[in-house]
């Protein structure tokens, strides 16, 4: 294919590529819900399958679980980072925050939330550590904290692994915020500086975290391996209720489970309204509190309770980590020992293997689609460079749109529709199911860096006789190496997390260390799902690792490039 | 001979064209050879993943045939996987060869004609199998009819840390009055759970007065009334159960860190050795022991069974085959493997084949076979089924 007519279509084969298989997965969702589902012996239209949904007795709770952690869990992150940012953003202690963010972010919400339930538990480490010392309990007290009826661990769980992914957000727009002058003039005039940064900056840059938001939202709501491990089961949430009507032996529970898909997207579109409602009322009363012109008399306070928030969510992460760690090679380990009578390879050597087979499956998943997605972004924004065929404003929100669309939605349609099209599942369709969510998160880190690139170094590389490809290999990418391997870090790691579409789209055959570990998550055994959680942890860790530092070993004679 | 060769080579690819000859062991084994079985079992026990894992390399060795091993949370997944797969008119190579079954979901399979057969009994270790002794041609009193083949023996024990509680007790009532006088600390894995499912079973099995009726199929009629005594009992035991029963273990093997941490001094296993097979792994105590109930527990058997479409049914009758060799039930059998119970009859075995059975130390909390005491019958698959259901109205969806 000539190239010049090739590189216009990538931004269309993009937005196919992510946007596709969720219409598709809709309209797999949409005809079952309504009765219709030939393999099953149905055909529609009819309404039996709400009335079957509303029929049952856990839904009220379900429900309510999916909004209540939804809300909760982005209302808590994003106070905590604004408050942050307020409060500390050029100091010391937020520069050391702003280090951990890489590998906080990378860490796979599975495994964060195996650390999470391994340290909080009543015989978690917490209280080993400080039992019977401190407490008195030479046995675990009989407390339901970890799957509690309210779900807050697994909101806590949902909290400590966004607040890094907006922490980062606002790091970038704070850039185009102009914050730092704002807040000194505010200061100037007497306000805090907690208090000076939320009348003056935060309104812009809330304007720019909007998106993000909102796909913290959509998550948050329709979560499923945390659900899983960290959530309530009596009833559970209703995205875990959804997977577990379409994997019933029963086809017809199939038509309930769409059912109850649609009605968890209407929950999410419903609460999307309800924040933007809230967004309207906090602007309004906003306006009021900066016309007052109270200068903060309690800033101090706030900003160091916030950053011992922000400090809490990330030990948990870290120290979770640990735990795991020390999981993986205890030999007994007793309540209320704080530490293992014994250590011990054994758990490696059992379990290794088993992990090792995972990963290479882990890895040329998340390998190729981090691939393919870097190669669609670039060329996407090469074209919009030569051709000046941008995405608009609003189109950022297509981008978004795979994220705002809870994953329980459309996939279990997509299965159901892959299957009745007669598809083989198995790796290639598990691909395609994770470039869905690959991409944006690809496309969204590299496209700031690329735009900034100084295209005058393009005009004179060209006058220097290079062709526009010429530019792109030999001057635009090598400068760009750093943010490029960023990204494909960024793309790694989202893959190697995804749980539900390789569950659901892999029809079980495809091992990856998420479904691995979440799958021995109802054997309770820890050694094994410490010695997983760790690998899985690793597989996206490492990448990360390597995007710090192979832009400075390959530049290590260009003082210039390495920060670039 | 050498017509007879010819004819041989003639005839070969017609069996393979049409369905194998399941009488014909060579035939079996040689188009075996070079197949994929993927073997969709639980995969929430690591102490079952590695046996099937040693299971692979040993099928792989003797006939070339590579076992995947698809690790399930459910076995009904893979029940709606073949049915699935029915309904979209895939009839050959299905994505799965091989299933660990039992009760409803192989009633449900067999009764949609999902399953290929009839092939166990010609399996040639069948004829090691004690079919008389043991309830390897009914599960769940539905007529096997060759189309699974049994490869372990399960039987109900009740786990205890003696640290915590020295003495066994004899029935189900005692056991609720010992979680009155012991609030939170007992539990059982959450139904529809297999073992939690069997767990309700058991004490409708202990506190019927004639549990017999258990064995024809449940009806509207006496369904309600036969297990009003359950729902009473959960009634009564559920308030004193682990976190006052708002929330349960996933599985039985979720609930040995809950003993091990000393949450849970009682708990329920569907395999007398897995109590030792845990300790050895330094899962559990030393101090645990097992017992069984006065009137004894539910035993039933492990089957495989092979869908219908399944591309590679040769290679999974060769496995079927080897897991009912007395090498693989030798080593599923030492506790510090699995602990499973045999389906092997001695009797039949050679003198060679049973020394390996003799020379295995059953383990400290693996009963005996004497103390295992009367093996009680499974009731009817569609007990379970509803009994689950209900649970789950009833106290599944509660808080």
């Amino acid at each position: 294919m000539n190239r010049r007519r090739f590189l216009p279509v990538l931004p269309i084969l993009t937005l196919l590529a992510m946007l596709g298989p969720v219409a598709a997965g809709l309209w797999g969702t949409v005809l079952p819900a309504f009765g219709h589902l030939p393999a099953a012996g149905q055909t529609g239209p009819s309404l039996d399958p709400f009335r079957d949904l509303f029929g049952w007795a856990g839904l009220p709770r379900a429900m309510m679980l999916s909004i209540s952690t939804g809300l909760l869990a982005t209302g808590v992150s994003l106070a905590i980072v604004v408050l942050i940012t307020a409060g500390w953003s050029g100091t010391r202690p937020f520069r050391a925050l702003e280090r951990l963010l890489s590998p906080l972010l990378s860490v796979p919400h599975a495994a964060a939330a195996f650390g999470l339930a391994f340290l909080i538990a009543p015989s978690g480490w917490l209280s080993r550590l400080v039992s019977p010392a401190l407490t008195g309990w030479d046995r675990p007290p009989d407390l339901l904290i970890v799957q509690d009826t309210w779900g807050l661990t697994m909101t806590a769980g949902l909290i400590v692994k966004e607040v890094p992914f907006l922490l980062l957000i606002t790091l970038a727009a704070l850039g185009q915020a102009d914050a730092q002058r704002s807040v000194t003039i505010a200061q100037a005039l007497g306000y805090g500086r907690v208090t000076g940064w939320l009348k003056t900056v935060f309104p812009r840059v809330y304007a720019q975290i909007r998106p993000p938001i909102y796909v913290v939202l959509a998550y948050s709501m329709s979560v499923v391996d945390v659900a899983v491990i960290l959530g309530p089961n009596t009833p559970p949430s209703l995205s875990v209720q959804i997977v577990k009507w379409m994997s019933d032996p029963d086809l017809a529970m199939r038509l309930e489970g769409a059912a109850g898909a649609l009605l968890q997207l209407a929950l999410v579109v419903g609460a999307l309204i309800f924040w933007r409602l809230g967004e309207v009322i906090v602007a309004s009363l906003g306006r009021r509190w900066i016309a007052k012109g109270n200068r903060g008399r309690f800033d101090p306070s706030v900003a160091k309770g916030a950053l011992f928030a922000g400090g809490v969510s990330a030990m948990a992460v870290l120290l979770g980590l640990v735990v795991l760690t020390i999981w993986s090679f205890a030999g007994f380990w007793g309540f209320p020992d704080a530490f293992p009578d014994g250590w011990t390879l054994r758990n490696w050597m059992r379990f290794g293997p088993g992990t090792l087979e995972a990963l290479g499956e882990t890895a040329l998943i998340a390998c190729t689609v981090a691939s393919v997605a870097l190669i669609l972004t670039i060329g996407c924004l090469e074209a919009e460079y030569r051709y000046g065929l941008s995405f608009s404003q609003r189109a950022v929100w297509l981008l978004y749109l795979p994220l705002l669309m809870p994953q329980t939605a459309f996939l279990p349609g997509l299965q159901t529709l892959m299957l009745s099209m007669g598809a083989d599942v198995g790796r290639l369709p598990v691909m395609l199911a994770h470039l869905v969510f690959v991409l944006p998160y690809v496309f969204l880190s590299l496209a700031d860096p690329f735009r900034a690139w100084d295209t005058r170094m393009g005009t004179i590389a060209t006058a220097l006789r290079a062709s526009p490809d010429g530019v792109l290999w030999r001057v635009r990418l090598p400068m760009l190496l750093r943010p490029i391997l960023t990204a494909l870090a960024v793309g790694l790691a989202v893959s190697v997390g995804q749980y539900l579409p390789t569950l659901l789209i892999g029809g079980g055959r495809v091992a990856t260390l998420t479904t691995e570990a979440v799958a021995l998550a109802s054997g309770g055994d820890r050694r094994a799902i410490a010695v997983y959680g760790l690998m899985q942890t690793g597989a996206a860790l490492v990448p990360f690792a390597l995007a710090l530092l192979l832009p400075a070993l390959v530049w290590r004679n260009r003082r210039g490039l390495r920060h670039g | 001979m050498k017509h007879l060769a010819i004819l041989a080579a003639l005839l070969a690819p017609v069996p393979a064209l049409a369905d194998i000859d399941v009488s014909n062991w060579a035939a079996v084994t040689a188009e075996a050879e070079g197949q994929t079985v993927f073997w969709n079992a639980w995969g929430g026990s690591t102490t079952t993943n590695d046996f099937l894992a040693w299971v692979g390399e040993r099928v792989m060795e003797d006939y070339g045939v590579t076992l995947e091993h698809v690790k399930l949370t459910d076995t009904a997944d893979a029940v709606t996987r073949v049915l699935s797969e029915k309904q979209a008119g895939q009839d050959d190579d299905g994505a799965i060869d091989m299933i660990w079954i039992n009760g409803a979901n192989f009633a449900s399979m067999k009764e949609a004609d999902l399953l290929f057969g009839p092939y166990a009994e010609q399996l040639p270790n069948w004829a090691l199998v004690d079919a008389e002794g043991k309830t390897v041609r009914t599960d769940f009193t539905v007529p096997t009819d060759g189309f699974e083949s049994p490869w372990a023996m399960a039987q109900v024990v009740f786990v205890h840390d003696t640290a915590d509680m020295p003495d066994r007790l004899g029935s189900m009532q005692a056991l609720l009055e010992w979680t009155q006088a012991n609030p939170g600390r007992f539990s059982y894995p959450q139904p529809p759970d297999f073992l939690g499912t069997t767990f309700l079973k058991q004490v409708l099995v202990d506190i019927l007065p004639d549990p017999s009726v258990l064995a024809a199929p449940a009806t509207d009629e006496n369904y309600d009334e036969i297990t009003a005594p359950l729902w009473a009992y959960l009634e009564e035991l559920t308030p004193n159960l682990w976190r006052e029963g708002k929330a349960y273990p996933a599985t039985g093997t979720a609930m040995f860190p809950l003993i091990a941490d000393g949450e849970l001094d009682l708990s329920i296993s569907f395999s007398p050795g897995a109590a030792s097979t845990a300790i050895a792994n330094n899962e559990l105590p030393p101090s645990v022991r097992t017992f069984v109930l006065d009137k004894g527990t539910i035993g039933n058997a492990s089957f495989v069974a092979v869908p219908y479409n399944s591309g590679s049914k040769a290679g999974a009758m060769v496995v079927a085959n080897f897991l009912m060799s007395p090498e693989a039930q030798a080593r599923a059998q030492d506790p510090a493997i699995l602990g499973y119970g045999t389906v092997l009859n001695m009797d039949a075995l050679s003198e060679d084949d049973r020394a390996l059975f003799d020379a295995l130390e059953l383990g400290v909390a693996t009963l005996s076979p004497a103390e295992l005491g009367t093996v009680q019958d499974e009731p009817h698959p569609s007990w379970a089924v509803r009994i689950a259901d209900d649970w789950v109205t009833r106290f599944g969806v509660s808080e």
